[in-house]
């Protein structure tokens, strides 16, 4: 095992940050119901705990090495044999800062739009944290499943207890969606159990090799469960109605981290133990991507509605991500990771923008919330600000990973990479002209009055976030040297495990001449291989 | 570090306004003035430094890192970099003076000097970028200032439909020049000029099969694609024949904009890119064809739209179109350092025009339209003046510096080959109508009697009669007088011979024929086109002012064709825009709400009916259980029997 984990000791790190908010959660429960100010403070508090304690990590993570880091390994059940362990790499790492850094803003965002149930809203947020931040640390597969389900219950309720008008049969259609991935999900899991050698320890299971048919099977299986998630195309039609109903923490948390789970699972399951599936099967995947960002940015052109704008560019974002994973480079997948933080960070904060100017005017539509520039500047700049990066504007954080997935996919393809392009054009067009409608021009003289600017408490909310979109835009490199070497182990495993497939199959880039050939042979990836055979 | 503080200073300046502008309000140009003039200085010591035979490039900071993929920050310092930080410190410390009288009082003050320094910063990033992504990420920058200070008085419909058209008609020419940039990465192996030049001539034969993928065969020579590719961004950035649309749109913003951004210095990226890369096109005759023809073509179209356009900022932005295109066809055509030469007379001259087009408009309470102007040459003295010597630079008159640019530019495109002599005459034919419109604005506008007040206040923005037209405060009127001088002065520095050595064109013909025959009479005869060019202008609009009427009822459709500037944004509108928004708004109905969410639906649907049909046989009657069972009897009897 000490070649794939190392033993940081000491200090129970993962543990604590996971279980932290379960346990302000409970805490709250002690609380008098009506005391919605204490529960409030509370549950603020424990999110900003535990981000701090998950900042520590930032620097003991030892960017030098693909092991797991601050494992702890707990025998849990012994037969069959469940352990409860947990550990990061430059994978996960990134991801797990997103959540803890996202939360108290879902919580400060629900001040005041929130006030039934307050308790039970705070709790379940909390609870949400636990089993996010379960989902990217697991690594037994029993484990990781139990939090992969367990996230599915906080996030129903959010959605159908303080969702709008339509919550039920937006609730519903999450739940059932992604329950129905999942059930498949955990079908493969117990085929891997069986086939992988009676283990759910997800660092052996991948180092196993699995028959080729057996892979296929399980690659999709696996599919049903991610590409819910992403949400890839044509799967995606949960995502805008759950975003249009569920209160705005619930969107924030849904597009910020919910989303990043399906990306997530590609990464750490599908492309190390299916690595011949996931190279047979990426034109498929690859297709799918494609039209994910350019059928997106169309549905997004469409929208009067603020969330669903949102939404559906979430779809053409997200995209990107799955482009960039099953392009199977350096670039590609390094730009992919760094895309689920971006969008994690501009999605939400476009999502709690929406938020805010919902809470004034008590409408999401595009026509009733118009010329804000003038009675509040202040929402007016943030509101640029995220939608220029949204954009992918150079000089903000989602520019470096659209880019990277771009150089990414260039390699693989370079008509694809022209089509990808696209997708950036149309998300300039969508998102000026929304910008147009809403930031600009006159206010809707029916909701004048209510247009007052960001208070204290929201531009506490958003400041952060305008940081790091210009932080990873200037100096995205600190995150990506964190990724470099956990990126490059998963790449060089995918490659030795499929240098007889790549005999084979495909090799679409047209990579021509001496100079190239030689420069191609030298960046040592299965594109290497590739194209010096014949 | 001299170096670095030369965009830094007005990086700062735009930090300080756009953290603390709500303070500092009207003293916002204490802050802005200071670090551009001081960037300023430093520039020209800059400049000192390379004349005397220094070059450099040096790293600011490690951007980003992934696999063999691995981009610094940097500046480089040589002849043409710092040829264009002359130009964009100058015409930006000049701007930014008269912007201080100009937007005097307005509610967006402080936000309008942190644009334009945040806009000067990334334009001298640009132009001192060491490599094609940061050439690339400050393109894109120029192009975000653009769109927000078009969009400087948002409460106008028309300035933000203006600033949403101009960034992504912007990102359209990105598009392709992201592709470019993507397939110098993927062939050189690496992002910095430097690196990317030196490999140049070896890649010189080096073909790309575009139809591979679809079993195909299509070589084109990969220098060619680079430079097809790169060029679309140019096209976009320095509004070229098929993405010019955006630049007269951009007239919405104020004119001190205009001037800056949209005349002299990002507009001229384009222009600067392609000579930047010299090394690349040089190597592809194709690619440098197209770059000749397309900038010829934008020469002639805009020439023909500026012929008859009525708003002042109008005439002077397709003037702009015009000379970017004649700037584009030099460079096509391998005379870089006469494009760029223009360029930079272009610089000065232009913004001259546009900031006594500004002077004109605040004299007159925002009035635009020449036809409510005339007679303005004594009321307003100082703007007149240098109007007249702007016009005279920008009409290629004798011993001013757009007769000393225009003339090397023709001269030099003469001398490059067959092409370069077909596109030299249209280049002549230009010069004709630049001289005519040019003096026709400067006739109507300024000749003449007043016009305005007859119309009353019906326009809205409500303007006095003559009486109250005055020039403007001295910060409006001496950075005209500093513009007018430059645009004669600049034809005497020898910019030319600066340039030249830097900027070599094509080993295949030798840019030294300069001083034949060819030479001479092609000077005279761009000195006649312009001559003519304004003595038809003034016979036209002085000597028989019922004429132009004449002419536009005589040639009606072409009179059409020019006002309506060739229909090409109605183009645009019928097959682009309007179907985008059609085919979103049709594929959201009847695919993804009707086809994809109502087969999620229908999922759900058939689930629940069976489960009521289930039911149905769950009903816990007891009579319907016998029933049941009375006609499953029935049935399988019937079965048996009849089997």
């Amino acid at each position: 095992m000490s070649d794939v984990i190392l033993q940081t000791g000491g200090f129970p790190w993962l543990t604590t940050i996971v279980f932290l908010p379960l346990a302000g959660a409970l805490l709250l429960m002690l609380v008098n119901k009506a005391a919605h100010h204490t529960i409030r403070w509370i549950a603020l508090a424990v999110s900003i705990f535990d981000l701090v304690l998950s900042l520590p990590l930032w620097s003991l993570f030892d960017p030098a090495t693909s092991r797991m880091q601050f494992v702890e390994h707990v025998a849990w059940i012994t037969s069959p044999p469940i352990t409860y362990s947990v550990g990061v790499d430059g994978i996960s790492l990134p991801l797990l800062l997103l959540t803890t850094f996202l939360t108290p803003f879902c919580i400060l965002c629900s001040w005041r739009a929130i006030e039934t149930r307050v308790k039970e809203f705070m709790a379940v947020l909390l609870i949400m944290e636990t089993a996010m931040l379960g989902v990217f640390v697991a690594l037994d597969f029993v484990l990781f499943y139990i939090f992969w389900e367990a996230m599915l219950i906080p996030m129903y309720l959010l959605i159908g207890v303080w969702g709008g008008p339509n919550r039920l049969y937006a609730a519903v259609k999450f739940f059932l969606y992604t329950l129905v991935g999942s059930v498949l999900l955990l079908v493969a899991i117990l085929v891997l159990f069986f086939q992988g050698g009676q283990t759910f320890d997800i660092l052996l299971l991948s180092r196993v090799e699995y028959a080729p048919a057996l892979q296929n099977w399980l690659f999709w299986a696996f599919f049903a469960a991610f590409a819910v998630k992403v949400p890839m195309w044509p799967f995606h039609t949960w995502l805008p109605d759950a975003h249009v109903e569920a209160p705005t923490a619930g969107s924030v948390l849904l597009a910020s981290v919910l989303l990043k789970m399906g990306a997530y699972g590609f990464l750490r399951f599908s492309l190390p133990m299916l690595p011949d599936a996931t190279a047979a099967f990426t034109p498929i995947m690859v297709t799918l991507s494609l039209i994910a960002i350019i059928y997106g940015a169309y549905m997004a052109l469409a929208q009067a509605d603020l969330k669903k704008l949102i939404a559906y560019s979430s779809v053409s974002h997200m995209g990107f991500v799955t482009l960039g994973i099953f392009v199977l480079n350096a670039q590609g997948i390094e730009g992919a990771i760094l895309q689920m933080v971006n969008h994690g960070i501009t999605t939400g904060a476009l999502f709690l923008c929406v938020g805010a100017i919902y809470e004034r005017t008590h409408s999401r539509m595009i026509t009733d919330n118009t010329g804000l520039a003038n009675p509040m500047p202040r929402y007016a700049t943030v509101l640029v600000i995220f939608t220029l990066s949204s954009l992918g504007l150079p000089g903000t954080n989602s520019f470096v990973g659209e880019f990277l997935v771009l150089a990414g996919t260039f390699f693989w393809s370079k008509w694809i990479a022209a089509i990808a392009s696209l997708g950036i054009i149309l998300a300039a067009a969508y998102l000026l002209w929304m910008l147009q409608r809403v930031v600009f021009g006159v206010p809707n003289a029916a909701h004048a009055a209510h247009l007052h600017d960001l208070n204290l408490r929201e531009m506490a909310t958003m400041i952060p976030l305008v940081v790091l979109v210009f932080w990873i835009g200037f100096f995205p490199n600190p995150l990506l040297t964190k990724m470099h070497a956990s990126v490059n182990a998963l790449i060089e495993h995918v490659d030795t495990e499929e240098l007889e497939v790549a005999q084979t199959t495909d090799s679409s880039h047209g990579a021509r001449g001496t100079g190239l050939e030689s420069r191609l042979a030298a960046r040592g990836s299965r594109l290497a291989a590739k194209v010096v055979a014949p | 570090m001299e170096y670095t503080l030369i965009p830094l200073l007005p990086f700062a300046a735009f930090l300080i306004l756009g953290l603390f502008g709500h303070w500092i309000k009207d003293k916002a140009h204490l802050v802005a003035v200071p670090a551009v003039v001081v960037s300023l200085i430093l520039s020209v010591l800059a400049f000192l430094q390379v004349a005397g035979g220094h070059q450099t490039t040096m790293p600011l900071y490690t951007w980003l890192t992934s696999g063999d993929l691995r981009i610094s920050l940097g500046i480089s310092i040589d002849r043409l970099t710092v040829a264009m930080l002359i130009l964009v410190t100058t015409v930006s410390s000049l701007v930014h003076i008269y912007t201080i009288g100009y937007m005097q009082g307005e509610k967006g003050y402080a936000r309008f000097f942190a644009y334009i320094a945040l806009f000067t910063f990334s334009m001298l990033m640009l132009v001192m970028a060491d490599n094609f992504l940061q050439l690339f990420v400050f393109w894109e920058a120029v192009g975000l200032c653009s769109y927000l200070l078009i969009g400087h008085w948002y409460e106008r419909p028309s300035a933000c439909a203006a600033a949403t058209k101009a960034f992504v008609v912007n990102r359209v020419g990105d598009f392709g020049f992201m592709l470019g940039l993507l397939l110098v990465w993927y062939s050189f192996g690496s992002l910095e000029y430097r690196h990317v030049f030196a490999q140049a001539a070896d890649f010189a034969g080096e073909t790309i099969n575009l139809l591979r993928p679809f079993g195909g065969t299509w070589e084109v020579s990969t220098l060619t694609l680079i430079g097809l590719l790169l060029f679309t961004g140019a096209v976009g950035k320095s509004a070229q024949v098929p993405l010019h649309v955006w630049l007269p749109d951009a007239m919405e913003g104020p004119t001190p904009i205009s001037a800056l951004i949209h005349a002299a210095t990002m507009v001229t990226a384009g222009v600067f890119m392609v000579a930047r890369l010299h090394p690349l096109y040089n190597l592809s005759p194709m690619a440098m064809d197209v770059v000749a023809v397309t900038g010829a073509l934008t020469m002639v179209l805009g020439a023909t739209i500026a012929l008859t356009q009525t708003d002042i900022k109008r005439v002077v932005a397709y003037s702009t179109v015009s000379q970017l295109g004649y700037m584009m066809m030099a460079c096509g055509l391998g005379a870089y350092a006469a494009g760029i030469y223009h360029l930079l007379t272009h610089g000065a001259f232009k913004a001259l025009l546009f900031l006594g087009c500004g002077s004109v408009i605040i004299a007159l309470h925002h009035e635009q339209d020449m036809r409510h102007m005339g007679g303005l040459k004594d009321k307003l003295p100082v703007t007149y003046w240098t109007f007249v010597i702007g016009s005279l630079a920008l009409a290629g008159f004798p011993l001013t510096a757009g007769f000393f640019s225009k003339d090397e530019l023709l001269v030099s495109a003469w001398s490059s080959g067959s092409l370069g002599q077909v596109l030299t005459v249209f280049g002549l034919l230009t010069a004709l109508m630049t001289a005519f419109y040019s003096f026709r604005l400067v006739f109507v506008t300024f000749w003449g009697t007043y016009r305005g007040g007859t119309h009353g206040h019906s326009h809205g923005q409500g303007h006095g009669g003559a009486h109250d037209i005055h020039e403007p405060s001295p910060t409006v009127t001496v950075p005209l007088i500093v513009l007018a001088m430059l645009s004669v002065a600049a034809g005497y520095f020898g910019i030319f011979e600066f340039l030249a050595p830097a900027l070599p064109g094509p080993a295949a013909h030798e840019v030294g024929a300069h001083h034949g025959p060819a030479a001479t009479i092609i000077m005279i005869l761009a000195t006649l086109m312009g001559l003519t060019g304004i003595a038809a202008a003034y016979y036209v609009y002085v000597k028989s002012p019922g004429l132009p009427d004449r002419f536009a009822q005589q040639w009606q459709r072409l009179y059409r064709l020019s006002l309506n500037k060739w229909f090409v944004d109605e183009a645009y509108d019928r097959t682009v825009v309007r179907p985008t928004f059609a085919l979103a708004d049709q594929l959201w109905r009847r695919v993804d709400v009707a086809v994809i969410d109502g087969a999620v639906n229908g999922v759900a649907r058939a689930v629940a009916w069976s489960g009521w049909l289930m039911r149905l046989f769950q009903s816990g009657q007891t009579q319907h259980y016998a029933l049941g069972m009375t006609l499953g009897a029935v049935v399988i009897l019937g079965v048996y029997l009849l089997f």
